[in-house]
């Protein structure tokens, strides 16, 4: 009952501090979802027929929405855990004392804020297939590699992420890590627990919430390589780097709404069912640790 | 553990750090000081990047960190010879700048409604927040091109502003933030005898101001890169904002673009060294909660 009482209060207030926001979310983003949803059903937008999942098996017959989707699956699958890893791994290196400990976090940060355009001029001087990794190699006397064309193409695009988006992470790390009161280590050294036993008793529980941040955050970074590899290498890079916002860009340019409707409905179901299972993890393991 | 290993472990840590770091600075530090070359000197260093088949075989780029000569003559050319770079660096603010203002003012409000006001389905309506937080820009292409093309806002900034202004990252990071604002000094003002209002304005805005900063930064980072919406619905090249015009211009005149990267660069970097403080405690603070 006293929630009830509190939902009446606070009604006023509840209009005033979110209607603006709500309003605007609704007609940007809730009502253009439905659309998406209504025009994946449907022929097209002029005639309206409704034609049940045929845009659907239509856009799974496409070779290039299979590449585009499992690539993207597989760039999120492979690039979160791996930036999650590494992150996690500088945020320990810098956890304790260190000198000029302020410096290397700013530095590590700085990337994040380097605007796209600028990166693209230092990728081409780096790494076309006369620049300078190449020249380096064939001092070494190593082959050249064609470093946008081939399988390698993929890693570049992994590293340029790692890049961009360690230092955001690391600051997140760096705060759960210190949220973890210094006891529980002091204790667990007591009962002669080693280095290992410590991280994963402590700093692993410890961290499950942060944790849930950074890859949520993660998963939205990982679909913003997407302007990189847009710029450096343009609608139709090479296969293994070929995402699904590349395919649904090209659909949009095509005019073939139904495929793209359909895809981005797919695809807002494959991240939402994605949110939900780490939220639940995440409930599960504050409550484990609560007990 | 003796001392001595003590130190040799924190040694290593130190070396390994300084790699690192100089490795993840290396793109800035050659886009500064290759800036700094005269178009000749780029010209040299770069030829074997030219035309890609028609270069020579067997010529690379060569990296040079140091100037033969400081040269301002790449930013004099920039700023006084190319009027398109200032049109275009105009164009992103014009688009930037009202995006962050907006974003600002109603993610801070519907970040305290979500954290620190009770009403029905409050968690699942900022689930779905959350979630279109998570969609790419894509999802919505088309309705959103609809709605632009019937409010008559193609090729007008409007139709990437107003989403902008509503996109719910804002919300979600000011939610995250006043969310770690203890509810014991709202508790306290209302025994004052002040409303929501008067709490969200002298206790809670005061108190989020380092999330505030952090959201300005990170929208700031945000739109001042957009590539994707002014590819799409900006049809006439004259209206595109610096981001895209730079990598349209990094071909053909290298020496150019090195300059007009830094510039570029910018009011990026001197809001981050300015801010940096803010924009760490913003993000250490809406992480901790989940």
């Amino acid at each position: 009952m006293r929630r009830h009482r509190q939902y009446r209060r606070d009604a006023p207030f509840v209009l005033l501090f979110l209607a603006p926001s709500l309003a605007g979310f609704l007609l940007f983003f809730i009502i253009p979802f439905g659309a998406v949803a209504y025009y994946s059903i449907i022929d097209n937008p002029v005639n309206g027929n409704l034609v049940g999942f045929d845009n659907y098996r239509a856009l799974w017959a496409s070779g290039s929405f299979r590449k585009a989707f499992v690539n993207s699956l597989m760039f999120a699958g492979v690039s979160v855990p791996l930036l999650f890893a590494v992150s996690l791994g500088l945020a320990m290196l810098l956890k304790g004392a260190l000198p000029f400990r302020q410096t290397f976090r700013s530095m590590f940060l700085l990337p994040m804020v380097v605007p796209v355009a600028s990166i693209i001029l230092v990728w081409q001087t780096l790494l076309q297939w006369n620049g300078a990794v190449n020249g380096l190699f064939l001092k070494w006397g190593v082959e050249p590699v064609d470093w946008m064309n081939t399988g390698w193409a993929l890693a570049v695009m992994l590293l340029v992420f790692l890049w961009k988006n360690a230092g955001y992470n690391l600051i997140v790390f760096l705060a759960g890590l210190a949220n973890i009161p210094a006891e529980q280590y002091e204790s667990a050294s007591i009962d002669g627990a080693g280095a290992i036993r410590k991280f994963r008793h402590i700093t692993v529980p410890g961290l499950a919430p942060t944790s849930f941040f950074v890859i949520v955050m993660s998963i939205v970074s990982s679909f913003k390589v997407f302007r990189e590899t847009y710029l450096v290498a343009g609608p139709y890079p090479y296969d293994t780097i070929y995402t699904l916002q590349h395919f649904m860009n090209n659909m949009f340019q095509a005019l073939d709404y139904p495929k793209l409707t359909a895809a981005a409905v797919l695809l807002a179901i494959v991240i939402g069912a994605t949110v939900y299972v780490l939220f639940a993890a995440e409930r599960r393991s504050r409550r484990a640790l609560e007990q | 553990m003796t001392i001595a290993m003590r130190n040799a472990l924190t040694g290593i840590k130190f070396v390994f750090l300084g790699l690192l770091a100089a490795a993840m600075l290396f793109p800035v530090v050659l886009t500064a000081t290759n800036s700094f070359m005269s178009e000749d000197e780029i010209g040299r260093h770069y030829e074997a990047l030219g035309g890609g088949d028609s270069a020579e075989a067997g010529k690379h780029a060569a990296i040079r960190l140091i100037p033969e000569q400081v040269s301002l003559s790449q930013f004099g050319e920039v700023l006084l010879k190319r009027p398109k770079f200032l049109l275009h660096f105009w164009n992103s603010v014009k688009l930037t700048l009202p995006i962050i203002l907006g974003q600002a003012a109603v993610g801070t409000l519907a970040g305290f409604a979500f954290a620190k006001l009770a009403f029905p389905g409050r968690d699942k309506l900022f689930f779905v927040y959350l979630l279109t937080m998570l969609m790419p820009f894509q999802v919505t292409l088309v309705p959103n091109y609809l709605v632009a093309d019937k409010l008559g806002l193609l090729n007008h900034y409007g139709a990437i502003v107003l989403p902008g202004i509503f996109a719910s990252f804002g919300v979600f990071l000011m939610r995250q933030f006043m969310s770690g604002i203890p509810d014991a000094y709202l508790e306290a003002a209302k025994i004052d005898g002040a409303g929501y209002l008067r709490a969200f304005l002298h206790i809670v805005l005061p108190l989020a101001r380092p999330g505030v900063a952090a959201l300005i930064l990170l929208s700031f980072v945000d739109n001042w890169n957009m590539v994707e919406q002014p590819i799409l619905f900006l049809a006439e090249t004259v209206r595109q904002p610096l981001s895209v015009y730079l990598a349209n211009i990094a071909e053909g005149a290298r020496g150019v673009a090195f300059a007009a990267s830094v510039l570029y660069m910018t009011p990026v970097v001197f809001l981050f060294l300015y801010g940096e403080e803010h924009l760490v405690e913003g993000i250490q603070m809406s992480g901790i909660k989940g």
